[in-house]
């Protein structure tokens, strides 16, 4: 971290906020609990938090709906008022920011001067790229020279979303305007990626608490994103994963099945080929989660995921199952069918689907595909 | 002449992208304004040639803060152009989604984008926590965080995280102003109310969660709603859900009656002055909804359907949404280009091909006289529209619906206020939460309707006979219509063989943000701005509160499509 300018710990903050030392380790003690860390982290939590200053955050909006902010103040722990009150300085935000226009861009411009390298980057939405940008303006600059112009100074980059982390709705066929992600526009800066449309809010207030308590970034994966929370595919940790073994499918809306939890598999779930903590954390503080409801996964935090539909078609043309197959046996029907051993599944009809779908996108140099298994 | 030229951009506290040049006489008061979108997504066109049952996901996220409207909108009009009629239960899960919607949305509106326009948080600082104390027991005697210890903690809290230095969100802004007018006191309650209610919005929400898996963006679905009710299952909506839903209901009544709508009457009784400014165009329009007898029969919607002209509540019009010459788009003033000759289309005709005018970015400001915004510009009969709240409230009220007139009589009585008073920026804000107050008691009230329905054993929630695309016909043609918590949304689709051949969405803050037409008459932003004195120009509190009172959402604002297969025009930049 960069201690350019002194500024107040986290610790001086909270307690300066009246908070005494019990209830300040009390506070590290749940924080390392919520992110899955054993009591042996505990101790360096505190010390990260009582050596720390708060952290200028920059946060931006390009081509976006605001549901990543949305879901920022959804999170439950931390609550959106610990995180912006006690653990950053949140002094960029044109969503909640009490002040506007030029007073706001003062205070962007006033950041990056005083806190270079020292201040943190979040991008909700991503920038157009087409004809100059003119298709997002913010105070009369273009967001694509205004996201390059805050990127340069930032310590890291966080791109909150599918938006800013693969392009997300904007840029699904034909992405009128060209809109880019951010990892795509800035180079030569760690860019953490967040997807989700929305990324879960203990996701997002997860991933600013890691690095205000270790210091330093979480670690990620080949495509930029945490490893502690986009690891394992939905499908492995499923509720439902039981009756997909069983061959006990949803056949139409509000069958049998589905008024008795069966597998949405048939039903279009992408599950399958989903990287995120859904299945685990859950929405809103654990209330429930897309295919716990009712409905399939759409595959939201999975790059392209609008153009791999349609949302209600099957993910592969594998036999499924039948009610008597078992586990031995759906392992086999997957190995014969992909070719290439068990442990594929779906994996190489998701390449071939992948890259099917590269050939039908007009602007395939500007898309990833990603055959995972 | 002099002329002083104020550009506010970015508008914060909004959702996406505004610009407001406001042109002020020598005496400093608002002669002239022009409200601009500055972004543009192209999302109608990306559903070109997509199934249309996957519309809802797509037109969803135009917008994640009034996230499911437009899912909402969606579903019915795809419904609408194959003849589905779903199950009751699903209008009614809908029903409680959409109130869920308003009351949620309502609340952080009131509390975290507007307040801070009538609040001023360093004032706070002086406040004597006793005497907030005894302010707040007045002011609401039923919620219970009001004693002098809760407000001395959240003086300290405020105290410190000024003294930090740290102002964060809060830097910058026009604290210290001479249109902010309320006590200290009343200043720490709405800041200590600011931090409750940014704790219950994330519990209210949890509905949502429920029925549709995640919010933002819960699940929709064609023909019903996905999640299956099954009373004996552990893995469907049952007496468990159902438990956590009413317990949810019941916090949202207490917060409703016991915390927004105490504050907004004690906040507004302090700025009366501002219900005779913002008053803007007087004409309004709602479409209607919360079906109590399908989406089919707007006679039975709880927010009822219908026109009102020039502050005439005497007369209700009536709105009729198959007829394709009642709305139109205009583009005299919007960076699109028509068909040589067309002035205005219907939405099932709509055309949009982008075409910058403007200046080349970075820019100091737009001309009046141009082309000067990424919005379109709607129209009622030729008319341009307010939308919203107000629109809702004035519509039921004009409609001679009784719960309507209770709560407008009441709130107009404790104010000491004339009806006329709605007419203004003051009245905007308080008919959003006269309409949170019913929505609240509705959603119970919706809420006991799923009840009795499983009483009766109806636990259906979804008809498939027309899911498979083979069932349709080759060509169709539907509308789908709703309030969303900014006014009046329709979306219109055209499905050929299977796929969308065409999509297109009229939202409410295009209604209310649109740029002057070919007229040359100002859309509802603009005209409301007309005739604000300001103090400051460098400060502008009185047009954020003007604009703050619509609740803008601009990415909802500036959608878009394009007609079959039309390439977008190249944009010329100069």
């Amino acid at each position: 971290m960069n201690e350019a300018k002194a500024r107040p710990t986290t610790y001086d903050v909270l307690r300066e906020h009246g908070v005494d030392r019990r209830s300040f380790l009390k506070f590290c003690t749940v924080m390392a609990a919520a992110m899955g860390l054993d009591a042996s982290a505990v101790g360096k939590v505190v010390e990260a938090l009582e050596k720390k200053p708060r952290i200028p955050v920059i946060w931006l909006h390009g081509l976006e709906c605001t549901c990543c902010s949305e879901s920022f103040i959804r999170s439950s722990h931390p609550i959106a008022q610990d995180v912006v009150l006690n653990m950053i300085s949140l002094d960029y935000d044109d969503t909640l920011q009490a002040a506007a226009g030029f007073q706001v861009e003062e205070i962007r411009k006033r950041i990056m001067k005083e806190y270079p390298g020292g201040y943190i980057l979040a991008v909700e939405g991503n920038a157009p790229t087409k004809d100059g940008g003119i298709y997002c303006t913010v105070g009369g600059q273009t967001f694509l020279d205004i996201l390059k112009e805050t990127a340069e100074q930032a310590m890291a980059v966080v791109a909150w979303g599918s938006c800013a982390s693969n392009g997300c709705v904007q840029a699904a066929h034909p992405n009128p305007t060209g809109a880019q992600p951010v990892h795509k526009l800035i180079h030569g800066k760690p860019v953490i990626n967040v997807p989700g449309c929305p990324p879960i809010g203990e996701v997002m207030t997860g991933v600013i608490t890691y690095i205000l308590t270790f210091g330093r970034l979480p670690d990620l994966d080949r495509v930029g994103r945490p490893k502690m929370f986009y690891a394992q595919r939905l499908h492995d940790k499923c509720l439902r994963r039981g009756f997909f073994d069983a061959g006990q499918f949803v056949e139409a809306w509000d069958d049998d099945g589905a008024r008795r939890g069966w597998c949405l598999y048939k039903m279009g779930c992408r599950g399958p080929s989903t990287y995120n903590s859904c299945a685990t954390f859950k929405w809103n503080n654990g209330v429930s989660w897309p295919i716990g409801s009712g409905h399939g996964c759409i595959g939201c935090s999975e790059a392209n995921f609008w153009d791999n539909g349609p949302f209600y078609q099957r993910l592969s043309t594998i036999p499924v199952p039948g009610v008597e197959s078992t586990p031995d046996q759906i392992g086999k029907v997957a190995a014969i069918a992909a070719g290439v051993g068990v442990a594929a599944h779906f994996g190489s009809f998701l390449v071939k689907r992948a890259l099917d779908r590269r050939k039908e996108v007009a602007e395939s140099g500007d898309r990833e595909s990603r055959g995972e298994s | 002449m002099s002329t002083q030229r104020v550009v506010v951009d970015p508008v914060t506290r909004i959702e996406g992208h505004l610009r407001i040049e406001a042109m002020l006489d020598e005496r400093g008061v608002i002669k002239d304004a022009m409200s601009t979108g500055t972004m543009w997504r192209g999302i109608e066109l990306i559903l070109q040639g997509r199934d249309p049952r996957d519309a809802w996901a797509f037109t969803e996220r135009i917008c994640g803060v009034c996230t499911t409207v437009h899912a909402l909108a969606s579903v019915r009009c795809v419904e609408n152009a194959l003849g589905i009629t779903v199950p009751e239960n699903a209008d009614i899960i809908r029903n409680i989604m959409f109130l869920t919607q308003y009351v949620q949305d309502h609340v952080i509106h009131f509390y975290h984008l507007h307040a801070l326009d009538w609040v001023d948080i360093v004032s706070a600082l002086k406040a004597d926590p006793a005497a907030t104390a005894a302010l707040a027991q007045k002011v609401s005697p039923h919620w219970p965080l009001s004693t002098t210890g809760y407000f001395t903690d959240v003086a300290a809290t405020v105290k410190k995280f000024v003294e930090s230095g740290q102002l964060g969100i809060f830097q910058n802004a026009y604290w210290g102003h001479p249109a902010y007018k309320l006590p200290p006191e009343a200043n720490l309650m709405a800041v200590a109310h600011y931090l409750e209610a940014l704790k219950w919005q994330k519990e209210i929400i949890k509905i949502h969660t429920i029925f549709g898996g995640k919010n933002p963006h819960p699940n929709y679905l064609v023909g019903g709603m996905p999640c299956a009710i099954d009373l004996n299952s552990d893995n469907a909506i049952n007496i468990e859900r159902l438990n956590m839903v009413k317990g949810l209901i019941q916090d949202a009544i207490h917060i409703i009656e016991d915390l927004y709508l105490p504050d907004l009457l004690a906040i507004a009784s302090f700025y009366l002055d501002w219900a005779a400014i913002g008053g803007g165009l007087g004409n309004y329009m709602a479409y209607g909804d919360v079906p109590q007898n399908g989406v089919g029969d707007p006679s039975k919607f709880r927010f009822p359907r219908g026109i009102i002209m020039n502050r005439n509540l005497a007369e209700v019009l009536p709105l009729d949404p198959t007829d394709t010459k009642q709305i139109e788009e205009e583009i005299a003033h919007s960076w699109y280009e028509y068909p040589a000759g067309q002035g205005s289309l219907h939405p099932f005709e709509g055309v949009t091909k982008p075409n910058y005018t403007g200046p080349k970015p970075p820019y100091e400001q737009l001309d009046e006289n141009g082309k000067y915004s990424w919005l379109k510009a709607p129209r009622w009969k030729g008319n341009a529209m307010e939308v919203g709240p107000l629109a809702r409230v004035l519509v039921g009220f004009a409609s001679g619906r009784p719960e309507f007139k209770e709560v407008v009589t009441e709130a107009l009585g404790r104010l000491n206020a004339p009806a006329a008073a709605l007419f203004s920026t003051l009245g905007r804000t308080a008919a959003r939460g006269l309409e949170s107050r019913l929505a609240v008691h509705w959603l119970m009230e919706e809420y006991e309707r799923l009840i009795a329905n499983l009483k009766a054993g109806i636990n259906s929630t979804a008809d498939t006979s027309k899911w498979d695309p083979s069932t349709w016909p080759a060509e169709a043609k539907g509308f789908g219509l709703t309030e969303a918590p900014r006014g009046a949304l329709g979306h219109w689709v055209h499905i050929k063989n299977g796929k969308i051949a065409n999509y297109q969405a009229i939202v409410p803050s295009t209604w209310n943000a649109s740029p002057k037409d070919g007229k040359g008459q100002h859309g509802a932003y603009e005209a409301a701005l007309l005739g604000t004195p300001m103090a400051n120009p460098k400060q502008p509190v009185e047009i954020l509160r003007t604009i703050h009172s619509f609740d803008p959402c601009l990415a909802c604002a500036s959608h878009v499509l394009g007609p079959d297969g039309e390439t977008l025009a190249t944009v010329k930049v100069r």
